[in-house]
């Protein structure tokens, strides 16, 4: 605290727009529709034209990873400020529903697109069931159940040769066409990304919001905390499992991998950096620091510390991230006023 | 026989990884997810001081913790200080950091078998027709030592008392003029200073090696949760527990299983008792 008072202070007024285009009055002319809409629509037409944009099959693979990256990110954001676990093994959702998609696929003969929501299912189901143990309880536990799961499953694998051990499960199919295979993540991104956004000011929505605030109001509206608790993670796992068994139908292969740290670290990395609470926030960080991975890969393990210590960095010093810094800009305009 | 032995030194094992992470934890309810990485560290700049500066063993040591209890200190008053209280903010720094160390010394090329520390005393003697070796009996020491000084420590001096003060009830505490960010910043300290003991002890005993870093968190949080978090002499018996479980598992099943033990012993005591065995003090605030 300086010793001396400040002479002037800056005050943030909500833009006159913003506050037109609160309710029906949005229709009254295009440039009220246009504020509301043109944001979604950059992202939804920029999304979807961005295969188009990348000069070879190399870079369009990337934006698959991104978008896988996204969903992981997006499930990270749900869960961390919409029912207040923080869950620190996107590894976890990947692997699970990689290798039962691989499973799936293998054993049973079922084509990928059966495969597909039959491991996003199932996975969110056997997730859910593995982490309901710590869901009763506050605190720290969601994390540190979370954090180890991924790193034991890994070492089971490896250890007791379950699964195709080291060398992971191979030939496994890819999506019927290339055409399918790159629109089908990006199409799932805007779908769980709206749709989330949908949930969280649902009526459901309102008491998982109301799980992370005050779970003793949710108790005392004679509801039950853990089961509520319980649904959001099985949403949240059901979407991590998606994009682990995406990822493996792309890379027809499962392995121990999909249990790497990678998936844990970058998609909480990216939803500090993109902006944490806001759920677009998330898919911007991936566009960002996916990209930056890529072409950091000749360097290994040191991504992992660039991403923690972006992460670090962000957390402590810059908690609000980069979607939220936006829509501030974009909704309120700021001046000084003298005191 | 062998059983038994083993089984203690694999208690006292546990028992020197978690008492730094339970340190932490108690007085200022941060989660360390860092506590595994500056175990590893530690072992790191131990080695560092005996191989390239090349002073004396014993110097070494104290040396080492003196370091590893600064950088503790450092890392606090540098980043977790800001995010005090937030939840997901810690949880998300503090893993963040742990990683940071984690990845970057793997980076720098420290892993296989080139770095070892020595061992303190050569040689093993036998107890009851079973072998085992000096060093290991020197952790049991060390263990039984760390344990008494611990309770003297927080029983009959100012700091200790203040810790336990804080741990206790923060804002009774900052009413009797303790002042809890400082004693925070003493916490993190000692317990990374706890931390660097046990890789003193522990590490000549095998290679360094970057995973074990996470092993030793793993291990740590389970022996912490298992004891009830925050209670010291539930981690010690807690550490006796899934030490003597581990030891068992290992003989009769294979030791593949070692690190399923911790998970299980953390699913379990999730399961039936949340509070952990001796965690009666917090078991209000934990449960929803």
């Amino acid at each position: 605290m300086s010793a001396e008072t400040p002479s002037r202070r800056r005050e943030r007024i909500d833009r006159g727009i913003k506050v037109r285009t609160a309710g029906l009055y949005a229709l009254m002319s295009w440039r009220e529709l246009s504020y509301l809409i043109l944001p979604r629509l950059v992202l939804i037409v920029g999304l979807l034209g961005l295969p188009m944009m990348m000069p070879g099959m190399y870079w369009k693979r990337v934006i698959s990873i991104v978008c896988i990256y996204a969903l992981l990110a997006i499930v990270f954001d749900f869960l961390a400020h919409f029912v207040g676990l923080v869950s620190l093994g996107g590894a976890f959702f990947v692997g699970t529903g990689g290798y039962l998609s691989a499973i799936l696929n293998i054993k049973l003969g079922l084509p990928p697109l059966l495969c597909v929501p039959g491991a996003t299912l199932l996975g969110g189901a056997l997730c859910t069931l593995l982490l309901l143990p710590c869901l009763p309880l506050r605190g720290v536990y969601f994390a540190i159940v979370t954090l180890m799961y991924p790193l034991l499953l890994a070492r089971v694998i490896e250890a007791l040769n379950i699964l195709g051990g080291t060398d992971g499960i191979m030939g496994i199919d890819s999506f019927p066409s290339a055409w399918i295979e790159q629109y089908l993540v990006i199409v799932l991104v805007l779908v769980f990304l709206f749709g989330l956004r949908r949930l969280v000011n649902t009526d459901l929505g309102l008491v998982l919001r109301a799980v992370k605030d005050n779970d003793q109001a949710v108790r005392a509206s004679a509801m039950n905390v853990t089961f509520y608790k319980a649904l959001g993670v099985f949403i949240g796992a059901s979407i991590g499992c998606l994009a682990g068994a995406c990822l493996v139908h792309i890379y027809m292969w499962a392995g121990i991998s999909t249990f790497a740290l990678d998936f844990s670290v970058l998609p909480i990395a990216a939803t500090v950096i993109g902006g944490s609470g806001t759920l677009v926030g998330p898919l911007l960080g991936c566009l960002i620091l996916v990209p930056v991975s890529e072409l950091l890969r000749d360097f290994g393990t040191l991504r992992i510390v660039f991403y923690s210590l972006i992460l670090l960095g962000f957390t402590v010093f810059r908690s609000e991230g980069l979607m939220v810094f936006g829509q501030r800009k974009y909704h309120q305009f700021e001046r000084w006023k003298s005191i | 026989m062998d059983i038994l032995i083993y089984g203690t030194i694999n208690s006292v094992t546990l028992a020197l990884y978690a008492l730094g992470f339970a340190l932490v934890y108690g007085v200022s309810r941060l989660p360390n997810f860092a506590h595994g990485a500056i175990y590893v560290l530690s072992g790191f700049i131990a080695w560092s001081v005996i191989n390239t500066l090349g002073l004396n063993h014993l110097l070494a040591i104290v040396i080492t913790m003196v370091v590893t209890a600064l950088i503790g200190s450092a890392i606090y008053l540098i980043f977790l200080i800001r995010v005090r209280g937030m939840a997901i903010s810690e949880i998300i720094a503090s893993y963040a950091i742990a990683l940071a160390i984690l990845e970057g010394l793997r980076w720098k090329g420290f892993k296989g078998m080139t770095y070892t520390l020595p061992v303190f005393i050569e040689g093993s003697t036998s107890i009851a027709g079973v072998s085992v070796d000096y060093q290991r009996l020197l952790v049991v020491g060390v263990g039984a030592a760390l344990v008494a000084f611990l309770w003297v420590f927080t029983h009959h001096t100012r700091i200790g008392l203040a810790l336990r003060g804080m741990a206790q009830d923060e804002r009774a505490a900052l009413m009797l003029g303790i002042d809890s960010d400082v004693m925070a910043v003493v916490a993190m300290g000692l317990g990374s200073m706890l931390a660097a003991l046990a890789a003193l002890m522990l590490l000549p005993l095998g290679n360094i090696v970057v995973e074990s870093g996470y092993n030793v968190l793993i291990l740590a949080i389970a022996v912490c949760i298992v004891g009830g978090i925050g209670s010291w002499a539930g981690a010690v018996m807690a550490a006796f527990l899934i030490g003597f479980a581990q030891i068992l598992t290992v003989v009769y099943l294979g030791a593949h299983y070692q690190m399923v033990v911790a998970l299980l012993a953390i699913i379990l005591t999730l399961i039936l008792k949340p509070s952990g065995l001796f965690g009666q003090q917090k078991e209000l605030e934990e449960r929803v």
